[in-house]
C-alpha cells in the first residue's frame, strides 16, 4: 500500500516540489509542536505556581541579557514565549479545525441538497448563498459571535467560549463549500451511476450520500485545506480584536494583541515571535492547499 | 400451443413532452412564447414475455427517451405505460415488482460508480430489495454472477477503472440481472464498444435471454445489431414509430421509405462498390416538427398529401406502418 503511494505519479509530482515538500515540513513541525506542548514545551505557562514575576520581560537568548531557560524570552507575566507559542497554535489549531468541520458539514449537506433537488429549493438556498457571499466573512464571524455572546447566560459564556468562536467562524465559511458541492453534484446528478441507482428505487438521500457525496468530495476537501488557513487568521483577527479567546486560553491572536501593548517600549519578541509563528503556519497551509489544487487537477499536469 | 404470449410490457400511446422555454422574464422581454420539444409522440406497443422488441432510429428521434419511460425515470405526459398489466408508477411503488425490471446503460464508463467497489456494484440491487441477507451470502451470489458473465469471482474487489470497456458493460449486466428481473430496459448497451467486443456482450445477453426466459427492450442505432436481438422491430422517426412488426418481416420487405433508408445504410461485405442512395438531409427540430408527415422533407415519395396530413398506421401483414404511400400503393 505505501509502496504504491510512494509510486505514484502524486507522490512523485510531490517530491518535484520544493514548495510542497518545504511547506509539508513547516506544517508538521508546528502541528507537532502543538499537539505535542504538553510534553515538549520548557515551560508550562498555565501552571501559576511555576511562574515568577522576577523572569518578567526577560528578552531573547541570543541577545545580551537573555536567559537560556527561555529561549524566545518571557512575556510580563514571567511566562516562557516559545511555551506559549506552543500551547496557543494548539489553541488556534483546534479552533480552525472545528470550524472547518462544522462548516465542511453545513456546507456539503447544503450543496448536495440543492444540487440534487435543483428548481426552488436549489434557488432559495443559493440567493442564501449569495447573499452571504456579498459580506466579508471576517464580518459574519464578527456579528455571529456578538450575537451568540449576547444571547448567552453569562455563567455559560466562560465555558462555551471556544465553541462560540467555532460557531462563529464555521458558519460564516460554508457558502463556498456549499457552491463547490452544489456545481459537482449537478454534474453527476445527470450521470448514469445515478439513474442506474434510481431505476431500482434507492432513496434520494442515500443516492446523495453514498453515490454523489465520495464523487464530489475531492475538490471540497482541496478548498477546505485553503479555507483551514483562512480559519486561522479569522479566529486570529477576532482573538486580536479582543472578541475571540481570552487571555487566560491564549491562541496565537491573543498573544499577538497582548505583546502589541510592548511593541513600542521596546519588547517586541512578545508579539512578533507569535506573529511569525502565525504567518509560516498559514502561509505554509496556503501553499500547500494551493499545490493540492493543482495537482490534483489532471488539466494543469 | 396456442396459448396467447403473456403481454409484461405496454406502452400505450405514450408521449412525453419537455418545456424547453427560456425563462418566464426573458420569454415577456423577447416576445417568444413557450417552447416544448415532443421526445415521444403516442407511441404504442407491447412485448410479451421472453422476447425481444427493438427500437431503433437516429440520434434524437426519441428511442432514449422511451427507455427513460419505460423504467419510470421519466412519467409519461400522456398517454400510459403498462407493466405486468398494471400503470408503470403503480407497479414501481411495489418493491416486489420494482425488483423485476431493470436498465443497462449505454456508456459503461458513466454507468458505473467510480469509487465504488465492483462487487458492492452488483450486491446494490440485492440490498436495496433485501434478496439475501448476511455478508456472507451476497458475497457468494456476486461471485456466481460476476462468473455467469464471464469475469472472475475475484474481480469484485477492484474498481471499475482496471476494467476494458466491454469488461464493465459485463459488470453492468451482472448488476441488472442480481435483482432477478423479468424485464431488461437497454439502452445502447454496445454502442460505446469494439466491433468485436459488441458481438460477445450481444451473445451473453442472448444466452441469458434463453436461460431466464428475459424479456428486453432493446434501444439501437446499429441495425445489424437489432436483427441478431429482435423478435419485433420499431423504427422510430421524430418521437413517432413510423413502422413496426415482427423484425424479418421488416428486414425482408422494408415497407416504409425511411426504413428503407436506414436500411439501404446498412454497409454490407457482399455489395461492395455498390452505389447508394444517400439520406438527404437532417432530422428536422422536434420542437418545430413539420407539419403532415414529418419524414416528408427528406422523402422521395412525399406529395401534398404528405404535407398537410398526418398519416395513421395501417396494417400490412403483420406490419403497422404509417406512411401515405405505402397505403396508396405508391411506394413500389
Amino acid at each position: 500500500m505505501l509502496r504504491r503511494f510512494l509510486d505514484s505519479d502524486f507522490a512523485y509530482a510531490f517530491r518535484r516540489s520544493p514548495v510542497a515538500v518545504i511547506s509539508t515540513l513547516v506544517v508538521v513541525v508546528v502541528v507537532l509542536a502543538a499537539l505535542l506542548a504538553p510534553y515538549l514545551a520548557p515551560h508550562n505557562p498555565f501552571d501559576l505556581a511555576s511562574l515568577d514575576l522576577m523572569d518578567s520581560l526577560k528578552p531573547p537568548v541570543f541577545s545580551a541579557d537573555g536567559d537560556s531557560a527561555f529561549p524566545l524570552g518571557t512575556d510580563d507575566q514571567g511566562r516562557d514565549v516559545l511555551s506559549t507559542i506552543m500551547y496557543g497554535t494548539r489553541i488556534s489549531l483546534e479552533v480552525a479545525v472545528l470550524a472547518i468541520g462544522f462548516s465542511l458539514v453545513v456546507g456539503i449537506s447544503i450543496g448536495l441538497l440543492a444540487g440534487y433537488a435543483g428548481g426552488a429549493v436549489d434557488a432559495v438556498l443559493m440567493r442564501i448563498v449569495d447573499v452571504q457571499l456579498t459580506f466579508p466573512a471576517i464580518l459574519i464571524a464578527l456579528l455571529v459571535d456578538g450575537v451568540v455572546r449576547a444571547l448567552l447566560p453569562r455563567e455559560m459564556q466562560e465555558a462555551l467560549e471556544i465553541d462560540v468562536i467555532v460557531f462563529a467562524i464555521g458558519i460564516s465559511r460554508w457558502p463556498q463549500f456549499a457552491r463547490t458541492v452544489r456545481g459537482s453534484t449537478l454534474i453527476e446528478r445527470g450521470r448514469d451511476y445515478v439513474m442506474a441507482a434510481r431505476v431500482i428505487g434507492i432513496s434520494s438521500a442515500r443516492i446523495m450520500i453514498s453515490h454523489i457525496l465520495p464523487n464530489v468530495l475531492g475538490p471540497v476537501l482541496v478548498i477546505a485545506t485553503l479555507n483551514l488557513g483562512l480559519a486561522i487568521l479569522d479566529e486570529a483577527t477576532l482573538s486580536f480584536l479582543g472578541v475571540g479567546l481570552p487571555p487566560t486560553e491564549p491562541s496565537l491572536g491573543t498573544l499577538i494583541r497582548i505583546g502589541n501593548n510592548f511593541l513600542f517600549s521596546g519588547e517586541w519578541w512578545i508579539t512578533i515571535f507569535p506573529g511569525l509563528t502565525l504567518a509560516a503556519m498559514v502561509l505554509s497551509i496556503n501553499l500547500l492547499g494551493d499545490w493540492l489544487r493543482d495537482a490534483l487537477n489532471p488539466r494543469l499536469r | 400451443m396456442s396459448q396467447q404470449p403473456r403481454i409484461v410490457f405496454e406502452a400505450i400511446e405514450a408521449s412525453r413532452s419537455f418545456d424547453v422555454s427560456k425563462g418566464p422574464l426573458q420569454r415577456v422581454l423577447s416576445g417568444e412564447g413557450r417552447r416544448i420539444l415532443r421526445a415521444v409522440d403516442s407511441v404504442s406497443f407491447g412485448i410479451s414475455h421472453a422476447s425481444t422488441l427493438s427500437l431503433v432510429g437516429e440520434s434524437g428521434c426519441g428511442k432514449s427517451t422511451m427507455a427513460r419511460l419505460a423504467v419510470g425515470l421519466y412519467r409519461p405526459t400522456g398517454g400510459e405505460v403498462r407493466f405486468e398489466g398494471q400503470n408503470l408508477s403503480a407497479a414501481r411503488a411495489q418493491p416486489a415488482l420494482r425488483r423485476k425490471m431493470n436498465m443497462i446503460f449505454q456508456d459503461p464508463y458513466a454507468s458505473l460508480n467510480p469509487r465504488w467497489r465492483v462487487r458492492d456494484i452488483v450486491a446494490e440491487p440485492i440490498r436495496a430489495f433485501k434478496l439475501l441477507q448476511g455478508p456472507k451470502d451476497i458475497n457468494d451470489r456476486v461471485g456466481q454472477l460476476l462468473t455467469q458473465v464471464g469475469l472472475s469471482a475475484k474481480d469484485g474487489e477492484k474498481f471499475p477503472h482496471e476494467f476494458s470497456g466491454g469488461q464493465r458493460q459485463r459488470i453492468s449486466i451482472a448488476r441488472a440481472l442480481s435483482s432477478e428481473p423479468e424485464f431488461l430496459v437497454c439502452d445502447e448497451p454496445t454502442s460505446a464498444l469494439d466491433v468485436s467486443v459488441q458481438a460477445q456482450i450481444l451473445n451473453l445477453m442472448r444466452d441469458l435471454q434463453n436461460r431466464y426466459g428475459l424479456t428486453y427492450l432493446f434501444i439501437s442505432h446499429n441495425l445489424a445489431v437489432v436483427r441478431h436481438m429482435s423478435d419485433r422491430l420499431g423504427v422510430m422517426y421524430l418521437g413517432r414509430i413510423v413502422e413496426q412488426g415482427p423484425a424479418e418481416a421488416i428486414f425482408r420487405t422494408p415497407r416504409h421509405p425511411y426504413t428503407r433508408l436506414l436500411l439501404e445504410a446498412i454497409p454490407d461485405i457482399s455489395s461492395v462498390g455498390r452505389r447508394r442512395t444517400p439520406v438527404g438531409g437532417e432530422v428536422p427540430s422536434p420542437i418545430a416538427p413539420p407539419p403532415g408527415c414529418t419524414f416528408h422533407p427528406r422523402c422521395s415519395l412525399a406529395n401534398e398529401r404528405c404535407r398537410t396530413e398526418k398519416p395513421e398506421h395501417t396494417r400490412n401483414d403483420d406490419v403497422l406502418v404509417a406512411c401515405h404511400a405505402v397505403q396508396e400503393g405508391r411506394a413500389v
